[in-house]
């Protein structure tokens, strides 16, 4: 398709990319220094010769109230609450768009409305209760009280609805006519072709999971549990009342925080634009 | 073993929607049959029904000697090839002949025998490990006749199988799947919106027309004595010319000719010719074709004009010279008479004869 | 409901598929899991919130007591909460809009550049992977009162730039922030919008219309309103909930006279000030407002906008 190059197009997506792409590498440059330099002349474009000892200080030294917790079992437990969400993600969302779809169900209208309305209310609405539930169900401090409560949402159910939808009506005609029953045709046919979008999916739930903030707040008083998210509350917490807060410090947190969503978006792109784009028919 | 019978099938739709009535239909072991008609004439929604992937709300499908009425897809004993062939598109060719069968629990020796033998039939072999997006459309179609192959079904089910593909492949598709029909000799129904690949392929035709069966018959037999003007114009290129005659004194009469005597017709009639069965006449015998335009073929030509304010097309060899005004006549057994109000078939001499045969 | 209803094909009369299993139990094994998490983690809490609304809960936990709707007329009644909801509005409708519109023109650009275009591509779409909190602390440093570059470049203007004291700078800061965080989603959506729009409506664009503007408002943007519509949703509802870290980490845990947003007053109200059932009031007008706004959304934009 013909169409004529202007200077102007390229000048604005410079400088929408500088603004975007600014704020991440002087973070990243920035958490090189040390914490008196970035005090005396701000923050830096180019990395400084301080990063090796400030990284392994966040990574390794035990912090916090019970000198429990290093930047290492923080990462961990975010990647724990980002794969865990999102598998249960893709499992239970696949599923119940699966029976929604593929299925002559008296019930499925109610049901598609009960599994909907979870759109209309982010967890952020009901906090003060959804812990109050939690806690009666001795869920704080746990795993499984950090990942459930934030399954409970249709994003995932409407992705993979959208998609069974657009899967040819012929498959099934085919895999029926070929034997196959319900949980055969889940198993050896829509599972395999949903591959691509189960792994966008991923990428997006993955960094929903880790990106998280408020509830893990919440819900992990115990600092073993703690995510870099929650990390980073801690920080704020003593930057107040310091003669010079540790900047250096807070940057590699916010780093070790970015990189891995930051490196699974811009590795997997082409499938994770690919998949958003085949759910939103 | 591979009979198929309608017994007075129906389907109409929750809503009330009848999309087929009434059709009876006995389909012999090996035999061709076509369904063909319009876009929305049921012929589909008639094959849907033996396949099981709709439900037959009226009469009984019978399949190799069972009603199936109530049985599942895959307990009907048929295969199937779709339009849009339907291939898995994460499976090998060989990993969707198989399915079906592996999901039978057949041997494995048994179904690499069957697949190997379908694939040499089919000329698939070197594709065996691709998948079907690395095919194109013709080979992808092969591997949707592969699948139902080695099935070796009491039947099988074509819906418009070759309407994705271009004309010319669709030729070379179309005698292949005759070919491999007759050698394999399983009995075959075959939906088709296209009257040429219907009286190429069919043993019989099924001409559908708002769900009800228009006419049932050998294609030539259908071709040469439609049951009603849907099915004359419907069947045949360039279409029957239909016009409005009288019957007077036994003679058809049009545009002030005399075209041929019309049996026991009498009054206002419709008067079907083809145009290859018109030919030139003397002045005094023939109608008078006010020519308007001529349609070159290359091997003939095809003449369009008016006669009596009604269009009517001849088809001429080349060569022959053409005036302003064309006088045409057709023999009397070329005539087709047709009920202006029902549109059925009024017989003339033609079965008049018979009968005395 | 039933024109909302037709949306989303949700109905039994119209089918997903031509052909569905017909089985009584299996359906239900594949949707319980979802729909038991649902019920326990959405419909408990959310049923727990309006009940709670109605109670005055003791602050030592000893009990509570039923006060009908003073937790209510007590949250509308007061100056704060209407105010804190004024700025939610205003803060919504800033980010929604300039976040939408940048990433709109950038997924315009982008979409037209050969040259570089996956270069750019990359650029724009980084900043979706960065957490809310992340963003906030960036910008928290950005903002800083000794080193931050904007404080600094406002100071080159003569003016004492005082994010986390001065109620309209924290405003502004927390604005540009949250639209920052926000614009590679919308540019991803309109990008891949803009990509779909087939090459034969393309050039027959270009026959038709000589303007790329004109190109671009009567037939691309028409084109692009199933998108846009479904970021309008998605935007609004991010500036009111997502935005929470964004506040909570910019204004150091220490909201004192800063604006907020009406999420952040549950919490604050909730889980600082141990006033659950005032809390809980809020939580429930916040729940009916986002649904009315979710639904009304539908039915207007649903007139105007093509579906494909």
């Amino acid at each position: 398709m013909m169409q004529r190059l202007k200077p102007f197009d390229h000048l604005i997506l410079i400088l929408g990319a500088l603004f975007l792409c600014m704020p991440v590498v002087m973070a990243f440059a920035s958490s090189t220094h040390t914490a008196i330099d970035i005090h005396s002349n701000g923050l830096y474009v180019t990395p400084g010769s301080n990063g090796a000892e400030t990284y392994t200080k966040v990574l390794t030294q035990r912090g916090g109230f019970t000198g429990e917790v290093t930047g290492l079992t923080m990462l961990m437990n975010s990647m724990i609450l980002g794969v865990g969400f999102a598998v249960g993600k893709i499992v239970l969302s696949m599923m119940a768009a699966y029976a929604l779809v593929y299925f002559r169900f008296r019930f499925a209208t109610p049901i598609f409305w009960v599994i909907f309305t979870t759109l209309l209310l982010p967890l952020e609405v009901r906090i003060m209760p959804s812990y109050q539930v939690m806690s009666e169900l001795k869920l704080l401090n746990t795993y499984q009280g950090l990942i459930v409560p934030l399954l409970a949402s249709a994003t995932g159910t409407f992705f993979f609805r959208q998609f069974f939808k657009s899967v040819p009506d012929e498959l099934l005609e085919a895999a029926r006519i070929d034997g196959a029953g319900p949980v055969k045709f889940f198993i050896d046919i829509l599972v395999p072709l949903s591959r691509t979008m189960m792994a966008a999916i991923f990428i997006i739930m993955f960094i929903y999971g880790w990106n998280q903030y408020l509830w893990p707040m919440l819900m992990t008083t115990d600092e073993s549990f703690f995510t870099l998210m929650r990390g980073i509350k801690t920080i704020l917490q003593v930057w107040v009342g310091s003669q010079i807060p540790d900047y250096n410090e807070a940057f590699a947190l916010a780093v070790l925080a970015m990189v891995p969503p930051l490196v699974v978006v811009l590795v997997f792109q082409r499938m994770f634009i690919k998949g958003l784009t085949e759910s939103d028919k | 073993m591979g009979q198929i019978s309608f017994k007075s099938v129906g389907k109409t739709y929750a809503g009330g929607v009848t999309a087929v009535s009434d059709v009876t239909l006995d389909v012999a072991e090996g035999e061709f049959i076509v369904l063909v008609g319009p876009s929305g004439c049921g012929k589909s929604t008639l094959l849907r029904m033996v396949a099981g992937l709709e439900e037959i709300t009226d009469g009984e499908i019978d399949i190799a000697g069972r009603v199936v009425n109530r049985l599942d897809p895959a307990d009907r004993d048929i295969a199937m090839v779709f339009q849009n062939y339907a291939l898995y598109p994460h499976m090998t060719v060989k990993e969707n002949m198989a399915y079906g069968l592996k999901n039978r629990r057949t041997p494995k020796a048994e179904i690499e025998a069957r697949v190997a033998e379908a694939a040499r039939m089919l000329e698939l072999q070197p594709y065996l490990d691709r998948k079907p997006r690395a095919l194109s459309g013709g080979q992808r179609q092969r591997v949707a006749m592969g699948r139902a192959i080695v099935r070796q079904p009491a039947a099988f089910l074509f819906d418009e199988p070759l309407s994705n593909l271009d004309a010319k492949l669709r030729v070379s598709m179309r005698m292949e799947i005759r070919k491999l029909q007759r050698r394999i000799g399983t009995t075959s129904l075959y939906v088709t919106h296209d009257q040429l690949e219907a009286m190429t392929l069919a043993d019989r035709l099924v001409v559908l027309n708002g769900g009800k069966v228009e006419q049932i018959g050998k294609p030539l037999e259908v071709y040469h004595r439609p049951a009603s003007t849907f099915v004359a114009s419907f069947i045949g290129s360039p279409a029957m010319n239909l016009l409005d005659a009288r019957v007077e004194g036994g003679q058809v009469w049009l545009g002030g000719a005399a075209m041929g005597p019309a049996g026991r017709a009498e009054g206002p009639v419709t008067l079907g010719i083809r145009a290859e069965d018109l030919r030139p006449a003397p002045a005094s015998q023939g109608v008078a074709l006010k020519v308007e335009h001529v349609e070159e073929l290359g091997s003939g030509r095809v003449v369009h004009g008016h006669v009596d304010g009604q269009a009517l097309a001849v088809s001429m060899a080349p060569g022959l010279p053409i005036g302003d005004v064309l006088h045409v006549g057709a023999a009397p057994e070329a005539l087709h008479l047709f009920d202006t109000t029902t549109g059925r078939r009024i017989e003339t001499r033609t079965r008049a004869a018979e009968l005395v045969l | 409901m039933a024109r909302l209803r037709g949306f989303w094909e949700g109905s039994s009369r119209n089918p997903a598929k031509r052909v569905q299993f017909d089985r009584p139990l299996t359906p239900w094994l594949f949707v319980l899991p979802q729909l038991l998490i649902v019920a326990i983690f959405f419909y408990w809490p959310s049923v727990q919130a309006v009940t709670s609304s109605f109670y005055l809960e003791d602050p030592f936990g000893f009990g509570s007591t039923f006060v009908g709707m003073d937790n209510y007329t007590d949250a509308i009644s007061s100056r704060e909460y209407r105010r804190i909801a004024g700025f939610t509005a205003f803060f919504a409708v800033m980010v929604t809009a300039l976040s939408l519109s940048i990433g709109l023109l950038l997924a315009v650009k982008a979409d037209k550049v050969i040259r570089g275009a996956s270069a750019y591509k990359t650029a724009l779409i980084a900043v979706y992977a960065i957490a809310p909190p992340v963003s906030g602390l960036i910008g928290m440093m950005f903002f800083d009162m000794h080193m931050g570059p904007f404080t600094e470049m406002a100071a080159w203007f003569g003016y004492e730039m005082k994010v986390g004291i001065n109620y309209n700078d924290t405003a502004f800061a927390l604005i540009l922030v949250a639209v920052w965080k926000q614009i590679p989603y919308n540019f991803i959506f309109f990008l891949s919008g803009l990509q779909s729009v087939p090459v034969s409506v393309r050039e027959a664009a270009l026959i038709d219309a000589r303007s790329g503007w004109r190109r671009f408002k009567d037939i691309v943007l028409p084109l692009l309103a199933p998108t846009a519509f479904f970021l309008l949703i998605i935007n609004i509802t991010y500036s009111l909930f997502d935005t929470f870290a964004i506040i909570d980490v910019m204004v150091k845990d220490k909201p004192a006279n800063n604006p907020m947003t009406l999420v952040y007053k549950v919490y604050l109200d909730g889980f600082k000030g141990n006033d659950i059932g005032g809390s809980s009031a809020q939580s429930v007008i916040l729940m009916v407002v986002v649904a009315a706004l979710t639904v009304a959304q539908f039915r207007f934009l649903e007139r105007r906008v093509h579906y494909g």
